[in-house]
């Protein structure tokens, strides 16, 4: 028997339609958009202004906090304005818009394909090197890495979690990552293990890649402490705690991080960049992005540059198709409805999938028949009927006691719901309801 | 392309809806509807009809002329009571009676509170109850499988086996002597006595609670514990004197035990929401029925026992809840 997390969870179609498309490197876009806030945190601070001259990797925007994150320019060319446009959020953020000419690079930058596996660095360089390479966890969270990567005193870590389950449905980069870009991933890993001084790592990968499963296998035979874990496919097994508690069977208690139980998650993605930063010299400045959807023409994986518009990769993949109903961030489960194709590539965007209509459109909401499907499938072990009616009915406190804060947002309560209902968008506003009243309360 | 749309994840749905909940309960009936006819005939397909047709009709017109609202019964909901209602009457029932255990059902049941979701109380049990006490000698009067086929309100009647056992009981008999009077397990395994027309036969039962659980319709946990509590109590009881005490097998396979572990008590609206919370609902209503049956007036008890559960659901939800993540391991020393 496969392992996986204990509680709840569900298999939605897979139709992973781009998995077998190798990555292709999509052209540098006349101009890129870089938002100054690709990163769960405060925005980043713009060093640049308008008429500036940049190279690739260079240093456009500098954190303005701890949790907060460095940019660099991923084109070369001269910084058009800094503007407000529409991000994934759908809200209006803060941008350096570059015109791109030529490709000239930061001079530091090595850019042959020779893998390095020595790895020089002392811990504390690597994590300076992680952060100042603008490093955000890759398969959608965009947390800051270093921070991870610093325990806070008194937190010990004994086990690095790699997370290769790609679990939304459609989604093929980290799939593709690992096929093609398996062993920068093994040095990226053993990168991490060092900073984090520990002996060990798991890469946990569903079996619905068996490819992934078998290359990783062989290439982990040449590296110390890496062992592969194939893992059942269960949906929302990539979410931090399902992953750990299939891995390890440790439980990260309610409220609490990984780093509780001794344990730091980060993405195969964020572990490729990792080596890139630090063996390279890199900045995080381009990434693999899934374009996909059943009725596109060519669903591929492109490597992009940052600030590439969404419309660009559509372009690539063939077009958009007539029944386009939705253009989603992401993947289906969690990913963001994007308000319009403009929108830039970020440091989070781990896919763009176009929904046509049929799929896309929700049934009308009908009354819970309290069949207790959602009840069953959560993987939080939460009650999410009573949650909605919780939050319909504003009592935040009676929401506070059933644990609302431990909702991970993944949404298998409303994909469950037999009536439709819609479960995770109540819970949501519940939980920025309850969370103000948190905050307030320690204030 | 049309403008985007743009709503809060999760963009896709499993495809679940109630109707296929419904129909898929239905389908799973479907087995005891065939044994129900092949021991009826005539009878059981009058009761039958006559129930769908007026739960499905009152639940159309007090939604369309009392509440006002698009009636809904194409979610087979009105069709799943009638046919419970019809399975927990005897074959020979009248129609007029029939009718009004519907119109209980429907609008006492169900309507009155609110309609599918809000009802406390399993609205074909309610009906069925309701007529247990108006019209006791009606509902207490059994037709003999396979010879009452081509009969309905005039077929020959004989008393359940529980009945029998009961009364035999009460009057004195000896056990050994009343065990000769009904039926073996065997044929009570397939549905061969007297009984409602939906209730008898274990084995097409038991065919729609597989065919539940592959669907994932239900789970194990309510019909199993239900079961198993009456099994082993009844069990203990006879261990401790078979001379009053009848076979727990015998207590399992009738009286509607499974019909009502796998069908009633399980009904969504009316059944606990924690598996935890399920299996308190499932024990209680096995201590309940075999109260009642051992101690209490009644031959069976399953129905009331299905009811007085229905209304600690509340109660079990407020107190019993999923366990939660990161309650299951203690978290590990780093
Ligand atoms: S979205 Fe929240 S409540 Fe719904 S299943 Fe996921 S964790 Fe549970
Ligand atoms: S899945 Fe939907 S209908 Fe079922 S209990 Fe939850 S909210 Fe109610």
């Amino acid at each position: 028997m496969l392992k996986t997390f204990s509680l709840g969870g569900i298999h939605p179609d897979e139709n992973k339609l781009s998995a077998d498309a190798p990555i292709e490197v999509l052209p540098v876009p006349e101009t890129v958009a870089i938002p100054i806030s690709q990163h769960i945190g405060a925005p980043a601070e713009p060093i640049v202004k308008k008429g500036d001259r940049v190279k690739v990797g260079q240093l456009i925007a500098k954190p303005s906090g701890f949790v907060s994150s460095y940019i660099h320019s991923s084109v070369s060319g001269t910084v058009d304005k800094i503007d407000e446009l529409i991000d994934v959020s759908g809200y209006k953020r803060k941008a350096i818009i570059i015109k791109t000419e030529d490709d000239e690079w930061e001079e530091t930058i090595d850019r042959s394909p020779d893998l390095i596996t020595e790895i020089p660095a002392t811990p504390e360089e690597i994590i300076k090197m992680i952060q100042e390479a603008g490093i955000v966890g890759l398969g959608g969270a965009t947390f800051p890495a270093h921070i991870k990567l610093s325990p806070p005193p008194g937190k010990n870590c004994d086990i690095l979690i790699i997370n290769g389950v790609e679990c939304e449905p459609y989604l093929t980069s980290d799939h593709r990552v690992m096929l093609e870009k398996g062993n920068e991933i093994m040095v990226g890993v053993q990168i991490l293990m060092k900073a984090l001084k520990v002996n060990n790592a798991i890469i946990g990968i569903e079996n619905n890649k068996p490819d992934a499963i078998k290359h990783m296998i062989t290439l982990a035979s040449k590296y110390s402490g890496i062992v592969i874990e194939p893992l059942k496919v269960q949906y929302p097994q990539g979410g931090e705690k399902q992953l750990i508690d299939a891995c390890i069977k440790r439980q990260v208690p309610s409220g609490k991080l990984p780093i509780e139980v001794g344990a730091v998650v980060q993405n195969v993605g964020t572990a490729l960049a990792v080596y890139e930063a630090v063996q390279k010299k890199k900045p995080l400045i381009e990434r693999v992005v899934t374009v996909t959807g059943k009725s596109v023409k060519k669903p591929c994986n492109l490597m992009v540059r940052l600030g590439t518009p969404v419309s660009a990769l559509i372009e690539a993949a063939g077009g958009i198709p007539e029944d386009t109903e939705k253009i989603i961030g992401g993947g289906p489960m969690m990913g963001k409805a994007l308000s319009t194709p403009d929108i830039p590539i970020t440091k989070g965007s781990s896919g763009i999938l176009l929904m046509p209509k049929k799929i896309a459109t929700r049934k009308p909401v009908q009354n819970c028949i309290r069949c207790s499907k959602c009840v069953s499938v959560c993987p939080m072990g939460l009650s999410p009927y009573l949650l909605m009616t919780l939050a319909e009915k504003a009592i935040w406190d009676r929401a506070e006691d059933e644990a609302i804060m431990d909702c991970i947002e993944c949404g298998s309560c409303s994909y469950t719901c037999p009536s439709s209902r819609p479960l995770l968008d109540y819970i949501r506003l519940g939980k920025s309801k309850v969370g103000q009243i948190m905050r307030s309360r320690t204030k | 392309m049309n403008k985007l749309t743009v709503s809060p994840s999760p963009h896709v749905h499993s495809g679940d809806s109630v109707k296929k909940n419904m129909y898929g309960v239905l389908i799973a009936l479907l087995p005891a509807l065939f044994t129900s006819l092949y021991y009826f005939g005539i009878g059981a397909l009058i009761v039958t009809i006559t129930s769908i047709v007026s739960c499905v009709l009152f639940e159309y017109l007090i939604q369309k002329y009392l509440l006002k609202k698009d009636p809904s019964v194409t979610d087979g909901s009105a069709i799943l009571t009638g046919l419970l209602l019809a399975f927990n009457l005897p074959s020979n029932a009248p129609i007029a009676i029939i009718i009004i255990g519907a119109l209980v059902a429907m609008g006492i049941g169900k309507m009155a509170f609110g309609g599918l979701g809000n009802n406390p109380f399993n609205p074909a049990l309610v009906g069925r109850v309701f007529l247990l006490i108006s019209f006791p000698v009606q509902m207490t009067s059994w037709p003999t499988p396979i010879a009452s086929r081509l009969a309905y309100t005039d077929a020959v009647t004989g008393a359940t086996p529980l009945g029998v056992i009961k009364e035999g009981l009460a009057k004195g008999d000896i056990m050994s002597d009343l065990l000769t009077k009904i039926p073996s397990f065997s044929d009570m395994f397939y549905g061969n006595m007297g009984g409602s027309a939906g209730e008898i036969a274990a084995i097409a039962l038991l065919i729609g609670f597989i065919y539940l659980l592959m669907k994932r319709i239900i789970t194990w946990h309510i019909p199993v514990s239900v079961i198993g509590t009456i099994f082993i109590f009844t069990g203990i009881l006879h261990l401790a004197n078979p001379n009053i005490y009848i076979s727990p097998v015998f207590h399992i396979l009738t009286g509607g035990v499974m019909l009502g572990a796998i069908f009633m008590a399980t009904d969504y609206v009316t059944s606990p929401m924690s598996r935890k919370g399920m299996i308190v609902f499932g024990v209680g209503i096995g201590v309940i029925t075999v109260a009642i049956r051992v101690f209490g007036a009644y031959p069976e008890g399953l129905s009331f026992a299905i009811l007085i559960m229905n209304g600690f659901v509340p109660l079990i939800d407020k107190y019993i809840k999923p366990k939660r993540f990161g309650e299951l391991i203690k978290p590990a020393k780093a």
